[in-house]
Parts: C-alpha cells; sequence; structure tokens
C-alpha cells in the first residue's frame, strides 16, 4: 500500500493534526492558505515565529511548524513587540481571533499598530466567542443572537479594518473565508511588508454562532459569505460596512511609513557613535 | 535605562501597560536575551496573568517591584513590603518562584545580577522585591569591573532541532533552552503540555508531572538559592527576623540593645522564596523569641511561625510611611 503524503505535510507541527475545529469553521481556510503563502513565497521559515492569544484560533500556533507561541488570552502582540525588539530579523506573525485581539488585548493592538512594530496580524473574526460557547464580542453584528445576546445585540460593533487604518497599520485588507486565493496573495503582502500590517478574515462559525442566526449549515455559511461579499478595494475603510447583505472586502490600506524597530536600532547606532566621537563610548556590550 | 541600555547595545521600551511589558519580557527571553522589567504595587498586580505564564513557559526573567503602600492605589511612592506575599501566590495555579529582597543600592546593583543568574539557571521568573526606601535611597555604590561579574546564562539545547524537546528536563529538571530563530522551531503554550511542547489538557498525569517539575526545580534547590546574613545570633536568646529596608532598622536595633546588655542578634534574609524553612528553624531552635518587623500587616510572619516550633514569634506590623524605629522593635524584646 502506498501512502500519500499531504503536500503541506512538512509545514505542519508532526503530531499536532487533527486540529481541534469544527466542520465548516473558516480557521481551517486560514491554516492552509497561511501554510500555502509561506510555501510559495520562499520566505527563511526559520525568521518566522507564529504568536497566537486564546480562543479556537489560538489554537493554530501550535499547528505550523515555526517557532511559535501560545499566549496568553489576548497579549499576543504585547509578546510579539518583545520578540521582534530584541531581535528584529525575526518577523512575528500573530494569528488571532476578534476578542482576542480587540476585546481583552484591544490596547495592545492600538499600541503595536501606532508605533508601527514589524508584526503581520491576521485575525479570525466569527463574531462570537466560539471556543467558549458562543458568547457575543466587539464584531458581533447589531440583533445577532449569541448565548450572551439573547434577545439580539443591542451594541455597536467595532469595524476592524477601519480601527486598523485609524491606529496606524500601513497595510489593511479584509476578505472572507471564501475568498481563498485572496486570503493567500494578502498573506504575502503583509509578511513582505515592512510594518504593523494587518488582515482581517470573516470566518464563518456554524457551530456557535450560525447555529442561532439561521446559518448553521456549513455550505449555507459559505454560500452567504459568498452572496453577501463585495470586493471594493481602495475603500476608504470607514465605509467598509458589515451587514446582514453586504460584507465588503478587499484591500483598504497599503502605504509606506518608518518602521519602530529600524527607528529604535538607527537611534541606537547615532547614540553610540556620538559617544565614540566623544570618546566616551562605553567598553561594554551587551 | 532609557539612557544607559542604548548606549551599551541593549534595548528600552515603553510599554503601554504593565501587562504588556510582563508579555514583552517573555518575549524578549525567548528571542535569546535576557530581560527585566520593574514596577511598583499595581503594575505588579497587573504583570501577575503574564508571570503564571513565564513560569509555565519556564521563561528566565526578573522583574523588580518597588513595592508601595496599598492595598490598591494605596499611598504612592510611600513605602510599604505589602507585596511579598503577592510574589509567591500571585498567580492562579501552582508554580514556585524566586524572590530576593535587597537592604541597600549596593544590593539592589547585586541582587539584581544574582536575579538574572538564579533566572538563566532555574528558568523562572526572579523577583527583586525593593521597597520605596531602597528605591529613593543614595548611598555608596560599587560597580564592580566587567571582567569581574560572574554571569550564568541558561543551558543550550545539546541535541539538533529535529531531536530536541523543549520542556524535556535531565535530573537538574531545568530543560535546555533553544532560541528563537535558530532554527529549533519549537512551540511554548500556556496549557498544559508534555516534553515534547505539545498541550495535553485532558491528561492528569501530563499535568501533575508538569505541575510538580515546575515546582521542584526550585524546592529541591532551596538550600543553593537560599541567601541570608546572620547577625549575633551565637548567644542570642532573641532573634530579630527581617528583610529589605526593616533590616537596616533591625541592625540597628540589634546594636543598641546588646549595648544594653541585651542578648539580640538578627537573621536578615536575603532571598524570601523559596522561603529558608531549614535556616529558620535551626535559628529558631536556639532562641527564645522571635521578632518579625515588617512594613505590612504581618506577612512573612507566618512562614517564620511555621518553622518556628513552639518559640514564641512576636510580629511587629508597621503601616505608614517609615520605618520601625530601632527603639519600636527592641520595646518588643520582653513582654
Amino acid at each position: 500500500m502506498t501512502t500519500i503524503q499531504h503536500p503541506l505535510e512538512d509545514a505542519t507541527r508532526s503530531g499536532m493534526i487533527p486540529h481541534i475545529w469544527c466542520n465548516g469553521c473558516g480557521n481551517g481556510v486560514i491554516l492552509g492558505e497561511f501554510l500555502r503563502a509561506l510555501d510559495e513565497m520562499n520566505y527563511d521559515v526559520n525568521k518566522i515565529v507564529v504568536v497566537s492569544g486564546i480562543g479556537c484560533i489560538g489554537r493554530i500556533s501550535g499547528y505550523t511548524n515555526t517557532d511559535s507561541f501560545h499566549t496568553t488570552h489576548g497579549r499576543a502582540l504585547a509578546l510579539a513587540v518583545g520578540l521582534k525588539a530584541a531581535n528584529p530579523s525575526l518577523k512575528p506573525v500573530v494569528i488571532s481571533g476578534d476578542g482576542d485581539l480587540f476585546a481583552i488585548g484591544g490596547n495592545h493592538f492600538i499600541h503595536a499598530a501606532r508605533r508601527n512594530v514589524d508584526i503581520a496580524v491576521i485575525c479570525s473574526n466569527n463574531f462570537n466567542y466560539g471556543m467558549t460557547g458562543g458568547q457575543s464580542g466587539p464584531t458581533t453584528p447589531p440583533g445577532a443572537y449569541t448565548t450572551t445576546t439573547l434577545y439580539g445585540n443591542i451594541e455597536h460593533p467595532l469595524n476592524l479594518v477601519q480601527f486598523a487604518a485609524a491606529c496606524g497599520a500601513v497595510y489593511v485588507a479584509r476578505w472572507t473565508a471564501i475568498h481563498v486565493r485572496r486570503i493567500r496573495e494578502s498573506i504575502k503582502k503583509a509578511i513582505n511588508k515592512k510594518g504593523f500590517s494587518f488582515v482581517e478574515i470573516i470566518t464563518a462559525c456554524p457551530e456557535e454562532y450560525g447555529r442561532r442566526n439561521k446559518i448553521p449549515d456549513p455550505i449555507q455559511n459559505m454560500k452567504w459569505l459568498r452572496d453577501v461579499s463585495i470586493v471594493e478595494s481602495r475603500m476608504d475603510p470607514k465605509d467598509a460596512v458589515i451587514e446582514p447583505d453586504k460584507i465588503v472586502v478587499g484591500e483598504f490600506v497599503d502605504i509606506e511609513k518608518p518602521e519602530y524597530t529600524d527607528l529604535l536600532l538607527g537611534k541606537a547606532e547615532s547614540i553610540r557613535s556620538r559617544l565614540e566621537k566623544e570618546g566616551k563610548l562605553s567598553n561594554v556590550t551587551l | 535605562m532609557s539612557r544607559r541600555l542604548p548606549e551599551v547595545g541593549g534595548v528600552f521600551l515603553q510599554m503601554e501597560d504593565e501587562i504588556a511589558s510582563m508579555a514583552a519580557i517573555i518575549g524578549a527571553s525567548y528571542a535569546g536575551v535576557k530581560s527585566m522589567t520593574a514596577t511598583s504595587g499595581p503594575g505588579f498586580s497587573l504583570m501577575q496573568e503574564n508571570i503564571g505564564l513565564a513560569a509555565m513557559t519556564e521563561t528566565p526573567c526578573v522583574v523588580v517591584d518597588v513595592m508601595r503602600a496599598g492595598p490598591s492605589t494605596g499611598q504612592p511612592t510611600k513605602t510599604g513590603q505589602q507585596d511579598v506575599m503577592q510574589a509567591k501566590w500571585g498567580s492562579h495555579g501552582d508554580y514556585e518562584i524566586i524572590a530576593l529582597a535587597p537592604s541597600s543600592v549596593q544590593e539592589m546593583f547585586d541582587l539584581t545580577l544574582e536575579a538574572f543568574n538564579l533566572s538563566e539557571t532555574y528558568r523562572c521568573p526572579v523577583f527583586v522585591m525593593s521597597d520605596e526606601i531602597i528605591g529613593h535611597l543614595m548611598e555608596r555604590l560599587t560597580i564592580p569591573k566587567p571582567e569581574d561579574l560572574q554571569l550564568v546564562n541558561r543551558k543550550r539545547p545539546t541535541s539538533p532541532p529535529k531531536e530536541y524537546q523543549p520542556f524535556r528536563a535531565d535530573d537538574t529538571l531545568v530543560p535546555e533552552m533553544a532560541t528563537f530563530g535558530e532554527g529549533y522551531r519549537f512551540y511554548a503554550t500556556g496549557l498544559t503540555h508534555d516534553e515534547t511542547g505539545h498541550p495535553q489538557t485532558d491528561s492528569a498525569e501530563h499535568h501533575a508531572s508538569l505541575v510538580k517539575r515546575l515546582c521542584d526545580k526550585i524546592r529541591n534547590n532551596v538550600d543553593k538559592i537560599s541567601r541570608v546574613q546572620r547577625v549575633s545570633l551565637d548567644d542570642a536568646d532573641v532573634c530579630v527576623v527581617a528583610y529589605g529596608s526593616v533590616a537596616r532598622s533591625a541592625l540597628s536595633a540589634v546594636a543598641e540593645g546588646r549595648a544594653k546588655g541585651i542578648k539580640i542578634g538578627l537573621l536578615r534574609l536575603i532571598s524570601i522564596w523559596p522561603f529558608p524553612d531549614d535556616i529558620v528553624e535551626e535559628v529558631a531552635e536556639q532562641v527564645d523569641r522571635i521578632l518579625v518587623p515588617e512594613m505590612n500587616y504581618g506577612q512573612l510572619v507566618r512562614e517564620v511561625e511555621r518553622n518556628a516550633g513552639r518559640r514564641k514569634v512576636k510580629s511587629i506590623p508597621r503601616l505608614g510611611d517609615a520605618l520601625h524605629t530601632p527603639e519600636e522593635i527592641l520595646a518588643e524584646v520582653s513582654g
């Protein structure tokens, strides 16, 4: 009998597959496209560090055959900033959920983006806390039913691409789990971009979100994403709405801006060369 | 540090909050550098979440807590020793850390260095539990020449990347530590994990063996980690157990007491966690009475009581912006 190896077998961590995700969950698409992107772009994978937080998608750092860190809830970006500052040759890729990155971790998102730290952020937005029973979160749409909005959500959701752009991200895109090739291309751009880049992926969550909002079937869920998505690249991200019958997807920001660790090292270099000219450079180096 | 580190090839970051600071030093440590952060009580509370992560992922790192008066915002910049139990028990779950308590500016330097060495040796967070008095003190400091410093670095992997198991330990119970970016492609998680680093969230055996190892790698080495100073204890009837700035006052109390003919001595705890049980027990056996002055409402005194057998242990709590005077300590010698 011959065994056929999956083309991405070597890109995953041996012994960790099968993953924990439900049938029809979009997180598998993110894992697959992230690994295919790495495979196609010939990036030095030894320099990639996948950092994740808590939640369904948080388990992704265990599945990729990379250096990886599964942090506490919301803290992936803060840990990634420390990694990057200590060794700027590393490229942290933070892959986490909407609740992790924008509720408990919202403060770290603001400041990592504001500083323009060279980190690629991939956010799986499933409109709820899927792992813990389907509670509402910062992206739950108005009127949606979750285990903590049993009478319909009364809150205004955060538009993640608008927020990321406002915080200073240099690359911002949104796709849904059906846009597999576009996800792959955006992940490549995010990894190659020097600076804070953000890719939002609307992931179907049939089991928790879908079941309570009349889209419980995975195929039906994917068809819904296909039917309501409109590609509007270069649109002002504040107008990139997520509504029941319309999800605007595309690339919204792609700009250049000095990157944090470049500035950090550049500043340190200028300090040391000034001290050297003045004959005051310490013989101690770390 | 923001002035000095760029001058010598280091990196200084001011993070957005203390939660982020603690996360960042874990990331930096996994990137292969020695990392530290410094704070006071409110920030130390925020750091507790990721102190647990550092304990679980066996991250060498150093946290300086210059203790002030709490709870909550309390009295900013007023002194206290109210975080010493939090240092041991602040994050949820069973784990062990190491905590040192400097009594002088010189010890701020020496013990910070020692904290790094201990964190690299045992792969755990190490705390320098200072207080406002030491933090604002100005006194003579001798900085050794770089070549005279004794520096310890973490054990590096001895096996090639494909065979490397990031959480497999030898008899020391401390695993070898690879660095991100070198091709080891390893995984660290705050979940219960096995020797390969893979999550083991259902296995009671894996959980028990991991948690025991995290604790025992410290507990088995209490005698190596413990640092104390003994003053005039040989013939003492009364022993003062003190740490941090309070130990300075206790030292004066011993001198004044001896001048009055009182057989009093001092056991100064330089390391407070893991608690030096055996040393306190041995000293307790030689004296009649133990005094424990602390700038809190009685915290480490409980650890002393645990080791004092039937000896009388007198807590001398002090709350508010000042040290105990030597007279306040001496007043408790009898009665």
